[in-house]
């Protein structure tokens, strides 16, 4: 079906639904149990899920009729650039901005169901706490070590070649995609304790996600940093990084990552390249010794 | 002073610059910001960053015609000092960033590539694909957090800036934020604040702007008695993809690729577009700027893509307005290399492939050039004293302005890839200015009288509580809708006294029943419906002092135009008629010169804005008409330059 004659049809389908159904794994907050509610609201044509929740909040009530608080979800350029809104829509994770409307009914015309993702720790409602995803960055030191910001002529010179590898992985949004699809990611959430302060909860909380797997997407940023003239002077430091618990060795190839990545990042190629830096420096300090 | 701190609210290319900038000299920051700061609304500016370079240089461009373009382009309305510095910066700035790792577009031989952009002749514009806001984010974005792990940066993510916290005689000692998940007041005692929170797009309904960009930051330190500049200047992007809900951007990179405006001359031609001969296509951009074609300003290919569709109802479809933007002729691995991220965004959500099909596009709200009031010191040269702690400073001391949120740069209209520009070059210049004021400054703020923060944090506890207890039964959303709805018909393209009238006494009608907003979440965590209440209570400020900007500047400059006061072409075909003619333009140009040539200020007083207005330091650059496309324009600019040339002879004779 072409791309024209597929929308056509959609807007025939919403003619007939007029209604959209959507089903919402809702959470009042982190630990409390989870609840399935129903909402329905007007078809509008070229919807996406970001109208469809922001209709449910001016709305504020569910299909029985009984008055709800509007659903909590994040989201930001609605342009797929950012990375904010990712969910888990009719069983898929991906951007809540460019899951159009009629491509969903398309798949399923009797309803829409959206949850939170699960390897991050619940806000609330589609509100996670992706704090690990950019711990993880500074795990693997994703940066160029400048001496300065003082002006210090061009940097190095790069090929074409060069500029078009970077590119793609230095597109990574850190929506978490790669991570909610992957078998090895397990989630992490921890509570805070009876007299705690916030101070000693968000060590306590970093702590834990030092030692747990960071996946594809810090994986990916240390292989682009590695890669760059003056990046690569940190690189021992990176790999190490790689090297500790948690780091390129919990990857188990399931290659998940790569096919629900919305940027199309080859991740599985970074990952690749990590494990074989990661074997290359072990068997150097091996010979080093 | 050892144990300074600066509080960063925003963390887009502005805050994060300012941010890594501070760091670097031994300040610690507190970066506050609605968002992670890698999210911010900087990742979706698209087509590039302006300096002139190695190769314009030797075509014969500099950067004082950077600097010429871009106060040119604004209509003459900026001071000109800080454009001069900034425009003298740019290849420092672009040099730093390709530094920093910024996957920039390469030429075969490995240099920086260029292209053009709107409002100038050179290809002075470097670009990471379609995706530039989001790659020089991200290199700010690392360096920030390589000083986070080092411990000089606390980021405060998810909160959200409530307002400044001022001492007796006024001065800023710090910012007052709320977290957006427990929803906790915090006071963060500050020596110096920098806001670098955006533009207000969101008062607008739809527009190309993220969801966070409604202004409140800005609007909260207005309301706390921050002067505010040039309201009225709202850039109408003239390439957008309308969507439910949001207009997304098609970038001007599009057209400096090569990409050509079009609609069938006969209307609403059903043939599929590219099935329409050449000569059945209506270039009206190259047909009417046949120097610039394309490339025009943006205010200008806005309105000529609104004119060719509400006055000549050419629009391609009839049910909607849009003309077509076509890259068709353009090679598949030149447009996939050069444009890729903005080509996926009309695939993915239009459904329809921009690289065989003419993509169907409008003109969208997109970037305030009006912000805070923000000083400067200038130097002999006619720049900008470096280090100077005037530079960036609000009116309110001690709180600083800089990004989008400030309205220097800009003018009437801004030019293609000088945003991202003024954005990382206000965040490095401010900082050296801001330890200098901190230098100054006799005791630290987070050592002054308690009393001081708790009494701001009790306070907006109590407006929170009350916000929560209102059951007045109007519906925030809804009521954004209607203010969106209202500010679309009345401040974007073409402005007319009537409806600005009429727009502000709804606006006034809304922002009443604002306060009547019953919310249907009252509860203590996470309440988005809260927060949005709140912002939506900020709006009204920044929209009445739009309306009123607009209202009283009877005149066109720039992206405000208003029919009535256009200055018309030429029309005596006579030689010395028209002549005579164009010296009575150039009468009429100079009288409305005197009069408007002036930024507007707007001080709030109570529920409405006063608006006074500013001398515009024109100091290096005499203002000019612009001329873009008017007819006889050859012979008014030979009457102009006669009278510039009579003018200087006048000075340099009275100076001897």
């Amino acid at each position: 079906m072409t791309a024209s004659s597929a929308s056509d049809a959609a807007v025939e389908t919403g003619r007939q639904v007029q209604k959209i159904n959507v089903r919402i794994l809702r959470q009042d907050g982190p630990g409390q149990p989870s609840y399935w509610e129903r909402h329905q609201i007007d078809y509008e044509e070229n919807m996406n899920v970001i109208s469809v929740l922001q209709r449910i909040a001016a709305q504020a009530s569910t299909v029985e009729g009984e008055s709800v608080t509007p659903v909590a979800w994040d989201c930001g350029c609605l342009e797929e650039v950012c990375g904010s809104c990712t969910m888990v829509i009719n069983g898929r994770v991906r951007q809540s901005c460019s899951a159009l409307v009629d491509r969903l009914l398309e798949d399923n015309g009797s309803e829409i169901e959206l949850r939170p993702m699960t390897k991050f720790p619940v806000i609330r409602d589609l509100m996670v706490d992706r704090g690990r995803l950019f711990r993880g960055l500074e795990r693997v030191h994703a940066w160029v070590p400048v001496d300065s910001y003082y002006d210090m002529g061009p940097g190095p010179r790069q090929s074409r070649k060069e500029q078009e590898e970077a590119y793609p992985l230095s597109q990574c949004m850190s929506c978490g995609c790669c991570l909610e699809a992957c078998p090895q990611y397990n989630k992490v959430e921890l509570h805070r304790r009876p007299g705690e302060t916030d101070e000693q909860f968000e060590e306590r909380k970093q702590a834990a996600y030092d030692s747990a797997f960071l996946g594809a997407a810090p994986i990916s940023q240390a292989v682009l940093f590695n890669a760059h003239p003056t990046g690569k002077s940190m690189k021992d430091q990176r790999v190490e990084a790689l090297m500790e618990p948690g780091g390129i060795q919990a990857c188990g190839n399931a290659q998940n990552c790569v096919s629900v990545c919305p940027k199309e990042i080859p991740l599985t190629t970074s990952l690749g390249k990590a494990g074989r830096a990661a074997t290359v420096h072990s068997l150097k300090k091996l010979f080093d010794r | 002073m050892a144990g300074q701190r600066v509080v960063v609210v925003g963390g887009g290319l502005a805050g994060l610059a300012a941010t890594m900038k501070l760091c670097e000299q031994g300040i610690s920051v507190d970066l506050i910001s609605l968002t992670p700061v890698k999210r911010s609304h900087s990742v979706c500016a698209q087509g590039g960053i302006n300096s002139c370079n190695d190769q314009t240089r030797q075509l014969g461009d500099s950067e004082w015609k950077h600097f010429d373009d871009t106060v040119y382009g604004g209509d003459f309305l900026q001071h000109q000092p800080p454009v001069k510095e900034m425009a003298y910066w740019a290849p420092k700035v672009i040099d730093l960033m390709d530094r920093l790792g910024v996957t920039f577009n390469r030429t075969q031989e490995g240099f920086l590539d260029r292209r053009r952009f709107g409002g100038t002749l050179y290809k002075r514009t470097a670009f990471a694909g379609a995706t530039t806001g989001q790659q020089l984010l991200y290199a700010l974005d690392e360096q920030v957090r390589r000083w986070e792990s080092q411990g000089l940066v606390r980021k405060f993510e998810f909160w959200d800036f409530l307002g400044p916290i001022q001492d007796e005689s006024g001065r800023c000692v710090g910012a007052i934020a709320q977290d957006m998940v427990s929803m906790q007041i915090q006071a963060f005692p500050a020596d110096a604040t920098i806001v670098a929170t955006g533009g207000c797009g969101l008062l607008y309904g739809r527009s190309t702007m993220s969801v966070f960009c409604n202004g409140s930051a800005a609007s909260r330190c207005f309301q706390a008695g921050a002067h505010y500049g040039n309201a009225e200047f709202i850039q109408v992007h003239p390439t957008a993809i309308p969507g439910a809900d949001k207009l997304r951007l098609m970038s001007e990179s599009a057209r400096g690729e090569g990409g050509r405006v079009w609609v069938p001359r006969q209307p609403q031609d059903a043939r599929a577009p590219t099935s329409i001969p050449e000569s059945e296509r209506y270039y009206f951009l190259e047909e009417r700027y046949p120097e610039y074609g394309n490339l025009v300003p943006r205010d200008i290919a806005t309105r000529e893509i609104f004119n060719i569709c509400v006055n000549e109802g050419l629009s391609v479809e009839s049910g909607r307005m849009c003309v077509y933007l076509d890259l068709t002729h353009i090679e598949r691995s030149e447009l996939d290399r050069k444009l890729g991220g903005i080509l996926e965004i009309y695939e993915k959500f239009q459904g329809v492939d921009p690289r065989d099909v003419p993509m169907k596009i409008f003109p969208a709200v997109h970037y305030s050039m009006g912000g805070l009031w923000a000083g400067y010191e200038k130097n002999a040269d006619g720049g900008l004293v470096a280090g100077s702690p005037l530079n960036q400073m609000t009116t309110i001391e001690g709180l600083y302005a800089i990004g989008e949120c400030d309205y220097q740069y800009h003018g009437a209209n801004r030019l293609g890839a000088n945003s991202l520009l003024s954005c990382i070059f206000t965040g490095l210049f401010v900082g050296p200015g801001v330890e200098n004021y901190m230098s100054q400054q006799k005791a630290l703020a987070g050592e002054l009288e308690p009393s001081l923060f708790e009494g701001a944090v009790a306070e907006h506890e109590r407006r929170h509580t009350d916000l929560l207890g209102i059951s007045g039964g109007e519906n925030p959303y809804l009521i954004h809708q209607e203010l969106g709805d209202t500010m679309t018909r009345a401040a974007t393209v073409v402005r007319s006294n009537d409806q600005l009238d009429d727009a502000y006494g709804k606006v006034d009608d809304l922002q009443r029943r604002a306060q009547a907003c019953s919310l249907s979440d009252t509860g203590s965590w996470t309440n988005q419906n809260v927060l949005f209440t709140k912002a939506l209570h900020d709006m009204f400020p920044l929209a009445k002092s739009i309306l009123k900007g607009a209202r009283q500047r009877d005149e066109c400059r720039g992206a405000h135009y208003k029919p009535e006061f256009a200055m018309p072409s030429l029309s005596e075909t006579d030689p010395v008629a028209r002549r005579q003619e164009a010296e009575r333009w150039c009468d009429r140009f100079e009288e409305n010169s005197r009069r408007f040539l002036k930024s507007s200020i707007a001080k709030l007083n109570g529920t409405d804005p006063e608006v006074s207005y500013e001398d515009v330091d024109t100091s290096s650059i005499p203002p000019r008409p612009r001329l873009y496309g008017l007819v006889g324009a050859e012979v008014i600019e030979e009457v102009w330059k006669a009278r510039s040339a009579t003018r200087e002879a006048a000075v340099q004779t009275s100076g001897t």
